[in-house]
């Protein structure tokens, strides 16, 4: 199996990339469950002023139909305005690009955001919609059948992990 | 156990009761409404799950309040929403039940949303509809409404958090109320650890202790240590017969007034289903005063029935 680059060195390395980049309309938005690990991360070394938003984009899924409602959608909260706003989308892994299309039509029932950017620890390839992201810790291959996620331990260190689909 | 209910793989194809779903369904329905009530609170208060999708409100009884707040969760799912007055609709001109779903079926229905004065409706339509529709039941007769003893529950939820320490206290027309049974069982369901039922003898169903409920005819000594008071509606026009002397009778002994609460706990919530009759089982200054939910309880109606719907439309 191929050795995976290290969660926690890539973060900074994202946080080193965004730091310049920041304005005084920036805030960071974190989708359930990986990204938001990873933004509450990004949030805290960037020392962001504006609370840090959380989204599940159950409710905006493209799959409802085929798979229902997922059994614990999380919370979204979005404690700030997004009129306005240069956001900041952080997930821990690119891949057909569906969730981040979900999550963009949920924000813009939040309001009108300035701009939108897409921060993402790790791009698999195999996209279905055209969205790219804007800063990416690192391009992976992955094997068809695989899923690659973030995992996070007790301690609250990030890993990124190799399993079969479904598992 | 053939629920007919659930669906093959144990999940929540129709809701007609709250009676025999498990304690795992119950949990997700209150989890996911939670996630629905933030939905009302934001600019666009509209997600696109149910977009395409038909409701068809099927109301053989009158109702504004649950019905208006169905049709709000629907058209806050994106579904598009068709309310049916039966009364005044073919049921009157002798078309059957079955045939009347039968030609909505044709109109492509998703989602039937079912009030009916007779007891075991819903679960009638259910049986007949067509894998993809879903049945829930709004109230039948005096047996069941699944959605407003979830909207209970989920109040109960919202303001103790837990179940597992409560002391519940339901007080009123338990015989004709359906929703001191679907609240009942929900209660007993998530591990609520003392439900009471408060009533006169004429107004208690006969073996209502089956149930899992303590009994009280002291409204007083019922409401004792209480952390949630339900009060539920005399409901005139069920009553058949002579089972109370007078409103102001009831009032004296199972009103509820401000002196009586105060042998609640001293942070005890008061809940009324609705349509409130004040100075009959509640006293205004109750009603309206600082431990009452009543009108949360409403705006909650709203994020459970979007759950309930959202729920059975994607099994």
């Amino acid at each position: 199996m191929t050795r995976l680059p290290d969660a926690e060195k890539l973060c900074q390395q994202l946080a080193a990339e965004l730091k310049p980049r920041l304005g005084p309309k920036s805030a960071m938005v974190g989708l359930y469950t990986g990204g938001a690990w990873l933004a509450e991360r990004l949030h805290q070394l960037l020392d962001m002023k504006s609370p840090l938003g959380l989204m599940d984009i159950a409710f905006y899924r493209d799959d409802y139909a085929a798979r229902g409602l997922k059994h614990d959608p999380k919370r979204t909260k979005i404690p700030f305005d997004v009129n306005g706003a240069e956001l900041l989308l952080v997930d821990d892994v690119l891949y057909s690009g569906r969730t981040v299309r979900a999550a963009m039509n949920e924000l813009f029932d939040y309001g009108r955001p300035a701009s939108i950017s897409l921060v993402v620890l790790a791009d698999r390839g195999g996209r279905q919609l055209p969205i790219c992201p804007q800063y990416c810790g690192a391009e992976l291959e992955v094997p068809a059948g695989m899923r690659l996620r973030l995992k996070r331990d007790e301690a609250g260190k990030l890993e990124l992990a190799m399993e079969k689909q479904g598992e | 156990m053939n629920n007919p209910q659930l669906n093959a793989k144990g999940e929540l194809q129709h809701l007609l009761s709250i009676e025999g779903l498990p304690r795992e369904i119950l949990t997700q329905i209150l989890d996911t409404a939670e996630s629905f009530a933030d939905v009302t609170e934001r600019e666009v208060k509209k997600v696109p799950l149910l977009r395409g999708k038909s409701v068809f409100n099927l109301f053989f009884e009158p109702s504004t309040r649950t019905r208006t707040t169905f049709e709000i969760a629907a058209k806050r799912l994106s579904a598009d929403v068709i309310n049916l007055n039966i009364a005044i609709s073919s049921q009157t001109k002798g078309e059957s039940l079955l045939d009347t779903v039968a030609n909505l079926s044709a109109m492509q229905a998703d989602i039937f949303v079912v009030r009916h004065n007779s007891s075991g409706a819903p679960f009638l339509i259910a049986r007949h509809v067509k894998p993809h529709e879903h049945v829930i039941n709004a109230g039948d007769g005096r047996h069941a409404h699944p959605t407003q003893g979830l909207l209970d529950l989920f109040t109960i939820r919202h303001y103790k958090k837990d179940f597992s320490r409560l002391t519940v206290a339901i007080v009123g027309d338990i015989l004709h109320s359906r929703v001191a049974r679907s609240l009942i069982h929900g209660l007993t369901t998530l591990g609520a650890p003392e439900v009471r039922v408060i009533g006169p003898q004429t107004l208690l169903p006969t073996g209502v202790e089956a149930l899992g409920v303590r009994v009280f005819h002291d409204m007083r000594e019922g409401l004792r240590g209480a952390d949630a008071v339900v009060m539920l509606r005399l409901q005139n026009e069920r009553m058949g017969g002579a089972l109370l002397p007078s409103a102001q009778e009831f009032n004296k002994h199972y009103g509820l007034t401000a002196d009586k609460l105060a042998l609640a706990k001293p942070d005890a919530i008061v809940m009324h289903p609705g349509p409130m009759n004040r100075g009959v089982e509640i006293d205004s200054s109750v009603a309206d005063g600082p431990h009452s939910v009543i009108l949360p309880q409403v705006t909650f109606g709203i994020a459970v029935r979007m759950a309930v719907m959202s729920i059975v439309a994607g099994n």
